[in-house]
């Protein structure tokens, strides 16, 4: 490929990436289902402008999904693994364990051989980490208990990709025996064994060498003290894995994977992680674009009918399990909701292992194509799920909740809490032992019927939509106070509030002194960073500690803080006019309060408290003294 | 016409009877101004600067609060403390309030009978508001025997609606009229002195 076209390319992937997400996010889709429909746009089936051969495209897919699973691999924590072993192996590993039996049995009641339902099974078992994580990260749902339940899920098929490649591999082994035909594919032609061995001894080295060499290499490189240096060296790392597995004939992906897992007790992990971020990220859009171009439009149109029944089985019996799993681990029905909704697809492991399956020849060409473009489409339709469960299921579990919570009260509550964490956790019960009936919105059913005993009104599911607002009583009630974590549903409760209940008093919880600028700029009061006063406090102690009587680091607290309200204020004059002055206001800021601290070494008491500083007086006195000599 | 400052202070003005109603009366009034310290610094950081310059601009400054243990409640103290500067109020270059009129306005629980020789508080009110008196005069302003509301806690809806009323006249009196304080200062209080007025 000449430098030009590989430019060209390159471009069409960025500008597809650039235009699309935006619009996919603007028109509340994800940035996911954005890349999506990106690839499937430039794809040889719309535009034709990459990939006129699609193996260019899975190709580029693949590096994608090798980057990703370093990472994955580089965040499996022993620590956290033991933490959530309940929900990772129990959860996870029924969950896998379960959809491939019932996979298995349902192709091989159909048309499949034995080794191909096993692997049918297993590939289907899979959900898409990715689409996933990113799914409900960007809704800030990640944290809930369905989201949690969902990451062990995750977390427990992403470790067992590894025996999965095991057993295709063992497989394999067993096609070549039932059929006795030898296939094109180079792989197949070795005995199964063979294949097993090399494995081991694959697998083998990157442990040895991610456990007793990567640290002197890293160290080596760290002590040169060039960042792009490290850089180059992880991305050498993920690259030489890929390229070794590749050479004996395993999955890139699996090897990264593993390198990651071996590194994650590493000293240098985080700055692996650090380097590897960004390229994780845009190489991920690449993945989801290549998966939205290598949808084979010609198969699917002439087996449309085929390849939408298996869908739609695919999609239901996944979620029918996910269900019965999440009611037998006694999730609430909404956190149920999310969880079965969430993980009903297939994954991006499914194309590296139905491309393994396909080189093993446990597949033929048409059942790998059928698969293939199965689990595309149902990782595309992952956004629609989400959407479905949170515009037509959520509503209705929530109109059962608050008809309950209705009984319970129906006087008016003149505060709601949006988002009832462990800040409004505090906020809550400093308003209820002021005798404030309180009505709160959350997204984790855990403590509501602990929290109805005490006479809160608890609602539960998603903070931002006009309806649970409504349900809450936003109408009647005085004081909205919103304490959620993530900024973007916090933005987008607090427009639904202004736009349809401008008498709501709003207080909002700001997450950085730039929201609260923009919260200002709205015309929303009443808001503190977040971090801001306990920071102070902690500050008062340590001033405590040094010695400063208890009074003179509290008044120093106070004027440190109306201060930067003074200066907040002022801020936020120039902020809502242009953007760079803000920048220089934040750093003149800083400059500010050094010189008041300056000051404060100087002189016992603050500006602010001159009265009590005698030494004006003293000097007056002195100077009617030695007039009177 | 002269222009009022009120500097108000009570700690728990939701479960104030009088004094909210007292202050809601003349709150509008046109060069009037109403200071509620303890609205405007629930944190007692009192706003020294911002103090000081209201002080300048204003001819009158009533000192309006309940009587807390012979006194006025601690922000009030606090404000003392802190706006009257040296160097501001008083001293050789302090002379920013120099010639102004200052007041006390108190409610007390006590009857007016208790406050005097033999009396459960054995003293009338103006003794106890001496430090007041003398600071005032220290920042070169001059003094007027206070405005008191006796017996607060008895009364009942009609004679809060007399106690405003008297409220607002006295308000009105001093930005108003052309008094001498020569005259107000013969009386132990403000009320009498208007009383008498009233009388001629």
């Amino acid at each position: 490929m000449h430098l030009d076209a590989i430019f060209f390319q390159i471009m069409i992937y960025l500008l597809a990436a650039v235009v699309s997400v935006p619009l996919a996010k603007k028109a509340g889709l994800g940035s996911v289902l954005g890349y999506l429909i990106a690839g499937i746009l430039i794809g040889p089936f719309v535009l034709g402008l990459v990939g006129s051969e699609g193996e260019d495209v899975m190709h580029i897919a693949e590096f994608g999904v090798v980057i990703m699973l370093f990472i994955v691999g580089l965040e499996l924590h022993p620590g956290m693994l033991w933490r959530m072993k309940r929900l990772i192996f129990g959860l996870g590993g029924m969950q896998i364990g379960f959809t491939a039996l019932v996979f298995a049995t349902l192709t091989a009641l159909f048309w499949l051989n034995t080794a191909q339902a096993i692997t049918t099974g297993l590939i289907l078992a899979l959900s898409s980490t990715a689409i996933v994580l990113q799914t409900l990260t960007e809704k800030g749902m990640l944290q809930t208990r369905g989201g949690r339940h969902s990451f062990s899920v995750l977390l427990m098929q992403d470790i067992s990709v590894v025996p999965i490649f095991a057993i295709l591999a063992l497989l394999a082994t067993q096609v070549v025996k039932d059929t006795g035909v030898i296939s094109d594919a180079p792989e197949a032609t070795e005995s199964g064994w063979q294949q097993l061995l090399i494995i081991i001894a694959a697998v083998g080295t990157i442990i040895v060498g991610g456990r007793y060499l990567a640290h002197y290499i890293f160290k080596l490189i760290a002590e040169t003290g060039l960042r792009e240096l490290f850089t180059a060296t992880a991305l050498l790392l993920v690259i030489g894995i890929a390229v070794f597995m590749d050479a004996v004939g395993l999955s890139p992906a699996l090897g990264t994977f593993l390198a990651g897992v071996v590194l994650a007790n590493s000293e240098y992990r985080y700055e692996l992680e650090d380097n590897l971020e960004p390229f994780k990220g845009l190489l991920l859009g690449v993945f989801f674009i290549s998966v939205g171009a290598s949808i084979n439009f010609d198969l699917l149109i002439e087996y449309w009918a085929l390849i939408l029944l298996i869908l739609t089985i695919v999609v239901s019996v996944k979620l029918v399990i996910l269900f019965l799993l999440g009611k037998l681990f006694k999730l609430p029905l909404s956190h149920n909701m999310l969880f079965s909704f969430s993980l009903a697809q297939a994954g991006e492991f499914g194309f590296v292992l139905i491309t393994f399956a396909l080189q093993s020849a446990i597949y033929d060409e048409f059942t790998a194509g059928v698969l293939l473009i199965v689990v595309a489409l149902s990782m595309l339709i992952t956004p629609v799920l989400f959407i479905i469960n949170e515009h037509l299921i959520q509503p209705r579990i929530l109109k059962e909740v608050s008809l309950e919570a209705d009984e319970v009260e129906d006087n008016n509550h003149p505060v709601i809490i949006a988002g009832f964490g462990r800040f409004g956790q505090v906020m809550g019960r400093f308003l209820n032992a002021n005798g404030i009936k309180l009505t709160i919105i959350d997204n984790n059913p855990h403590n509501v019927q602990y929290l109805k005993k005490f006479g809160y009104k608890v609602y539960f599911g998603d903070m931002t939509r006009k309806e649970m607002l409504e349900a809450a009583g936003a109408a009647k009630a005085k004081v909205l106070v919103v304490t959620m974590s993530e900024r973007h549903q916090i933005d987008k409760l607090v427009g639904l509030a202004q736009k349809h209940y401008p008498n709501l008093k709003l207080i909002v919880r700001a997450v950085d002194v730039a929201h609260e600028l923009a919260l200002q700029n709205i015309g929303v009061m009443g808001h503190r960073q977040a971090i801001f006063d306990s920071a102070i406090e902690l500050g008062t102690s340590a001033l405590s500690a040094i010695g400063f009587s208890r009074h003179e680091s509290y008044r120093s607290a106070l004027t440190f803080k109306h201060l930067d309200k003074r200066f907040m204020a002022n801020l936020q004059q120039r902020y809502s006019k242009d953007d760079p002055h803000f920048l220089m206001e934040t750093r003149k800021f800083s400059e500010h309060l050094e010189n008041i601290l300056l000051m404060h070494q100087k002189h016992p008491y603050q500006e602010m408290d001159c009265a009590w500083d005698t030494q004006s007086r003293i000097e007056e006195e002195k100077e009617n003294q030695n007039i009177g000599k | 016409m002269k222009k009022i400052l009120i500097i108000y202070a009570h700690p728990i003005e939701t479960k104030s009877r009088v004094n909210r109603r007292m202050i809601a009366a003349v709150e509008s009034m046109s060069n009037v101004r109403v200071n509620k310290l303890y609205e405007n610094y629930p944190d007692f950081f009192i706003d020294v600067k911002h103090e000081q310059s209201l002080l300048e601009e204003h001819d009158v400054v009533v000192w309006h609060h309940p009587m807390y243990w012979y006194s006025g409640p601690a922000l009030l103290k606090e404000w003392f403390d802190l706006v009257l500067e040296h160097g501001f109020a008083y001293g050789k270059e302090g002379n920013f309030l120099k010639g102004k009129w200052a007041i006390n306005c108190v409610t007390t629980g006590g009857r007016a009978a208790s406050y005097q020789a033999g009396g459960v508080n054995r003293f009338p009110v103006r003794q106890f508001l001496l430090p007041f008196d003398q600071s005032a005069t220290l920042c070169k302003m001059r003094y007027l025997s206070p405005y008191i509301v006796h017996g607060v806690h008895l009364l009942n809806e009609n004679n809060i609606k007399e106690v405003v009323a008297d409220y607002t006249r006295f308000i009105s009196f001093l930005r108003d009229e052309e008094w001498q304080e020569e005259q107000i200062n013969r009386e132990d209080s403000f009320n009498i002195f208007m009383s008498r007025g009233k009388k001629q």
